[in-house]
């Protein structure tokens, strides 16, 4: 077969000199690559206790915002859930009652929303799609956890604290 | 023979016992450890301080482990093989000199169990034997990667106490006896046998890096080809036994190496020392002395664990029989010239 490139090269194996044959001299010299390696600073990072420095358009847990006066501004179009290639999102929409004007940005609401943390993949496909500009993926590391059921967040978990009324 | 004799040994079995015990299971931590630190690492750090408690964890751990034996094993041997591993592991401490005589109110206390006249034979005996538990371990699960593994084991050790022996054979040229105790004290004052016989110290570490199956010569146990060796078939804490067999299998040959070439319990200005301290501390530094080289050779085995790769199983034979035996021959006659040469004239 013609070769491919013009780049080829023909390696001969040399023969072993003495010193490499008796083994010790590279012996010394891998031991004392190890032992220069014991001397320099770990990489680990004691997570728990210290977090990584992110960038900052790290992905990490999503928050459902509200706006400026302290209400939820998803809307329920359900544009995330469709935009969400894992199907991570659940939703159900409802009506605003007259008495929740101050809950709810728009007639429309989500009561239910829901995230399976163990199906996204934090693309943040859903934020892109969200026309109300109301998820954001700028929490911490999702936490680890024992069932497959706690990891399935609902709104009392990705909803924004309210605001604090001065 | 009176009692206080045998309350002073008895005391000093118990301690030995326990010593070594403990720095086997702290061996493992700091196996670990250093692992983690030649690898840019932090190692076990979780429980208690810098992960102090972690061998305790692991212990706790193996004997909360369901102990299983296969049902087509041979039962009988499959509980004496670790049992023979713990046991060969542990005798060895018993004839090394751990210090200098302790000259208690003019009673004079040896820091040693028992001085016989054949000590390094005892040594190289004791080293022979743990290949046993291995044997019979591996043997006995019923399993083919441990018997392969067994019979590594078995031809591994074979092939370098060879090598081994004639290493010593040009030591004992040198020394002019067996006795640990008289070859230690012959190496008083700068006197260190690694001076007088550097290619024989180099033969007999690599000798007990294969003796004890550590790596580069861990073949007993690659797990790329035999699984986990010839505790495959092991768990619970009789799997512990054997782990913890070689890691005491590390300190007494550590414990060996420093008593036959490193001067043992002896160390620089050690007149000037015990005419400062006493007759009662100085033994004590002296003590303290050796278990330092020990832990140096005990850190030299990891650092070389985590630095070469295994042998391949024809290499480790080329290596024993075509390398180390003609050099360890070519050791003992060239020191039996030199010290016929140096009689003579």
């Amino acid at each position: 077969m013609e070769p491919l490139t013009s780049k080829k090269k023909v390696l001969i194996q040399k023969p072993l000199t003495f010193a490499e044959r008796i083994y010790l001299p590279a012996l010394g010299k891998g031991l004392a690559i190890t032992i220069s390696h014991f001397f320099k600073k770990e990489a680990t990072i004691r997570y728990p206790e210290v977090q990584r420095e992110m960038s900052i358009n790290w992905r990490g847990m999503h928050s459902l915002k509200r706006d400026e006066d302290g209400k939820e501004r998803c809307t329920a179009c359900g544009l995330c859930a469709l935009s969400c290639p894992a199907e991570a999102i659940t939703m159900i929409a409802a009506e605003r009652k007259p008495e929740e004007k101050d809950l709810y940005r728009e007639e429309k609401y989500a009561s239910v929303y829901e995230i399976n943390m163990l199906r996204c993949i934090f693309c943040g496909l859903c934020e892109e799609a969200c026309p109300k500009e109301a998820i954001y993926l700028d929490g911490p590391i999702v936490p680890s956890d024992y069932l497959r059921k706690d990891f399935i967040y609902g709104k009392d978990k990705l909803v924004e604290q309210p605001l604090v009324k001065k | 023979m009176d009692i206080s004799f045998v309350i002073e040994k008895f005391i000093l079995v118990v301690i030995l016992f326990g010593l070594s015990l403990v720095i086997a299971m702290y061996s493992t931590y700091a196996e670990r450890k250093v692992a983690a630190f030649l690898q840019d690492r932090l190692g076990p750090d979780r429980a208690g301080p810098a992960g102090m408690f972690q061998p305790l964890a692991d212990g706790l751990k193996m004997f909360m482990k369901e102990e299983i034996i296969p049902t087509d094993s041979n039962k009988w041997l499959f509980m004496v093989g670790p049992g023979l591993a713990m046991l060969t592991a542990c005798i060895g401490t018993a004839v090394i000199p751990w210090g200098s005589p302790i000259n208690v109110g003019g009673r004079i206390i040896p820091l040693q169990v028992t001085d016989i006249n054949v000590g390094v034979l005892y040594i190289f005996g004791v080293v022979s034997l743990s290949v046993y538990g291995v044997m019979i371990g591996g043997w006995a699960s019923n399993n083919k990667y441990s018997l392969l593994s067994a019979i590594r084991a078995a031809s591994q050790n074979i092939s370098y106490e060879v090598a081994m022996g004639l290493s010593i054979i040009a030591l004992l040229l040198v020394t002019n006896t067996l006795s640990l105790k008289e070859i230690v004290e012959n190496q008083h004052g700068w006197h260190w046998n690694v001076l007088y016989q550097p290619l024989g110290f180099i033969l007999f570490i690599v000798c007990a890096f294969a003796e004890t199956n550590r790596a580069p010569f861990d073949l007993p146990e690659c797990e790329t080809e035999l699984i986990g060796g010839y505790h495959t078939e092991y768990s619970s804490m009789k799997l512990g036994f054997y782990l913890f067999a070689e890691y005491i299998n590390m300190f007494v040959s550590s414990a060996v190496m420093s008593t036959l070439y490193f001067g043992g319990y002896n160390y620089p200005g050690m007149d000037w020392v015990l005419i400062y301290t006493g007759p009662v501390i100085a033994p004590l530094i002296g003590t303290a002395v050796l278990f330092a080289k020990i832990f140096a050779f005990i850190f030299f085995f990891m650092w070389v664990r985590w630095t070469i790769p295994r042998f391949r199983y024809d290499q480790l034979m080329h290596l024993g029989w075509k390398i180390l035996m003609p050099l360890a021959i070519a050791n003992v006659i060239i020191t039996g010239l030199v010290i016929a040469i140096v009689e003579k004239f």
